[in-house]
């Protein structure tokens, strides 16, 4: 009853409400301009949340997790791209279904299957979070190197490319925390004599180079590229007919998106490819996916929402981003000086059922501004690339250049930017790096203390039950993908 | 039939190894790790006393030496199923990635706001924007928005130059 007035707090607060009411309506428009997305937008806005106390940044951060999630389906559903990768699996029934004259319908399914999948991983994250929280007190530093890995090797199965090269991605992303000054005897490693380099790589400059500077890059080859848009008089609630056809695929994809989201590293992408799947698989009329199907957007939809929550439970509980966007949050978080742990629910409760109400009421949000408003968000991309991306880039190079002033973060965001460009080309995917550089620092800390407790037998990890544990699962998550790959 | 085909198989079979997509990534990924783990072997070693559990090297090398490895994997896959081909990048990819080292030059030696404005110009232009209004939009009005908003909320100051200097004095 405690925590439900906690969770409840941010409904009382003018405040935290307004700081919702803007991360959803800014979720939605960066959730609809293909390319952008609540990643990138999360990076871009992190500057500004300086001017926030906490609870605010992360609430302005995780409004717009949720709503920008959601905002994919409405491109994805009027003109066939998707506006956030997590979508991508919304297009294939969605647009054919506009397509027909049924534009209002398929958006009114897709808000519908968000909100309840986005609730029901609230309603996850509020009761699994904590008692992952409390298990995490048995962690070592043996178990959270074991704990690291096993987030690194789910790497493999992000997204639908080679699993080594997301391998290799993540590699880099790790390889990038070690720039800097060692953090057990400050030598420095791969510093140049570069004085700024001494306290690492920011986490802002690659996030924003690898996302919107390498899509400004993309969209500088996608020029003669036309979009057919699709009519929209307004957005329908679904039919009772369409509850009854539904309701058991919006459960059902809550509950795998909501699991995928929990597991290290994975997120909305892969859970709403599971989600669609597993929708087809049990539904009556398979042979109608691909063609409209109202079950395919229900499927796809609930999932990637319900991957929001999913994905805050390793965040918040034990600080492994579930996701890309969620590892945006962690640096929110830790820039405020909050670090994420067990620590944090036995000392800052209403912190965190703050979070958690604030994201039920952030779900809600986006129910009425999508439902109301999607017509008007449809029309923000007519913006024309030629303007948007130079304004992007103003933004972007403003933001990077204001978390340290300096100009040397600018050119790594630059540098990042052409990087991402090149890998995104040949089929390296850049989540793993950001998940890698995220994860570095506690990879290779945890790895030296436990050898200095181990007296440098790297045998005694095996001797640690949880540590084994999460060894086997990483050799697991390391042959799913390719037993995946020949299985298909 | 036949012909077409034979034509095609000797056309694969003719074209050197190192023309492939897959090989001059894989390259470029191998020399740079390689130059780097070579970097590595530099750094300073501690001694056995301040030592806790491994050298700092030591991390950074067996990462190197798994990408290494890793994308020699990436390459021999690549010689059994060859990756799909990619479409030649456009000039307007060349002209905005030159405006990426303009930036840069401008904004270290002449002025930071001169460097975005002429960024946003530039790439709005090639981009196919025409119309002076909006020309002057993303790169006169929109820039001084930003510009305005970083300084009085953030308190940010941004680094000397012809224009900034205007501003601030």
């Amino acid at each position: 009853m405690e925590n439900l007035s906690l969770m409840m707090a941010p409904l009382f607060s003018s405040k935290l409400l307004l700081v919702l009411f803007f991360g959803t309506l800014f979720g939605l428009v960066l959730g609809v301009l293909p390319g952008l997305g609540p990643t990138t937008g999360g990076a871009l806005i992190l500057p500004f949340t300086m001017t926030l106390d906490p609870l605010s940044a992360v609430v302005l951060l995780t409004s717009i997790y949720c709503a920008g999630t959601y905002g994919g389906a409405i491109t994805a559903i009027l003109i066939n791209t998707p506006g956030t990768p997590a979508a991508a699996a919304t297009c294939l029934d969605g647009y054919p279904l506009a397509q027909k004259g049924e534009a209002g319908r398929a958006l009114g399914m897709a808000t519908v299957s968000s909100v309840a999948g986005g609730i029901f991983s609230v309603i996850v994250l509020v009761f699994f979070a904590p008692f992952l929280a409390k298990l995490a007190y048995e962690f070592g530093q043996p178990e959270y190197f074991a704990l690291a890995i096993f987030g690194l090797t789910m790497l493999a199965s992000i997204g639908d490319g080679s699993p080594i090269k997301n391998l290799v991605a993540g590699a880099f992303g790790i390889l990038i925390s070690t720039v800097g000054k060692d953090f057990m005897t400050s030598i420095d490693r791969f510093t140049y004599g570069i004085n700024e380099l001494s306290v690492g790589i920011g986490f802002i400059p690659v996030v924003v180079g690898l996302f919107a500077i390498s899509e400004m890059l993309t969209q500088s080859t996608l020029l003669d590229q036309v979009f057919k848009r699709v009519a929209l008089k307004a957005v329908k609630l679904p039919s009772l007919l369409d509850y009854k056809l539904t309701w058991k695929t919006i459960l059902r994809s809550s509950g795998i998106g909501s699991f995928i989201g929990v597991l290290p590293a994975e997120g909305g992408t892969v859970a709403s490819l599971i989600g669609y799947s597993e929708a087809k698989r049990w539904s009556k009329k398979p042979e109608d996916f691909g063609k409209g199907s109202i079950e395919g957007i229900a499927g796809a939809e609930a999932a990637n929402n319900a991957a929001t929550g999913g994905a805050m439970v390793p965040t918040l509980a034990l600080g492994i981003p579930g996701s890309a966007t969620t590892a945006v949050i962690l640096t929110g978080l830790i820039i405020h000086g909050v670090r994420p742990g067990p620590d944090l629910f036995r000392e800052q409760p209403e912190f965190l059922y703050g979070i958690f109400g604030s994201m039920l009421i952030a779900n809600i949000m986006f129910f009425v501004l999508g439902f109301f408003g999607a017509k008007i968000f449809a029309r923000i991309t007519l913006v024309p690339n030629k303007l948007l991306w130079p304004m992007i880039f103003a933004v972007s190079v403003c933001g990077t250049y204001s978390l340290s002033q300096s100009l040397l973060d600018v050119w790594i965001m630059l540098s990042f930017g052409v990087i991402g460009f090149f890998m995104r080309r040949y089929g390296f995917s850049v989540v793993p790096v950001i998940i890698g550089l995220i994860l570095g620092e506690l990879v290779e800390g945890t790895l030296r203390q436990s050898l200095v407790i181990f007296d440098g037998n790297w045998f005694m990890f095996l001797t640690r039950p949880i540590a084994l544990t999460f060894f086997i699962l990483s050799l697991i998550a390391l042959a799913f993908p390719l037993l995946r790959k020949k299985n298909k | 039939m036949n012909n077409v085909r034979t034509k095609k198989r000797a056309n694969k079979k003719s074209l050197p190894f190192f023309i492939g997509d897959a090989f001059k990534v894989c390259f470029v990924i191998i020399t740079i790790s390689a130059i780097l783990l070579i970097q590595t072997f530099s750094f300073d070693i501690v001694p056995p006393i301040l030592n806790r559990g491994i050298q700092p090297a030591t991390f950074p090398k067996a990462l190197l030496v798994l990408i290494i490895v890793l994308t020699s994997v990436i390459y021999y896959l690549s010689t059994k199923k060859p990756w799909k081909l990619e479409k030649k990048l456009p000039k307007a990819f060349f002209i905005t990635l030159f405006n990426f080292v303009l930036f840069v030059v401008v904004s270290k030696y002449i002025d930071f706001f001169l460097a975005i404005s002429i960024l946003s110009i530039f790439v709005s232009y090639y981009w196919g924007e025409r119309r002076v209004l909006y020309l002057l939009l993303v790169s006169i009005i929109f820039p001084i928005i930003v510009f305005i908003f970083f300084e009085t909320i953030l308190g940010l100051r941004f680094p000397g130059g012809i224009i900034t200097n205007l501003y601030y004095y």
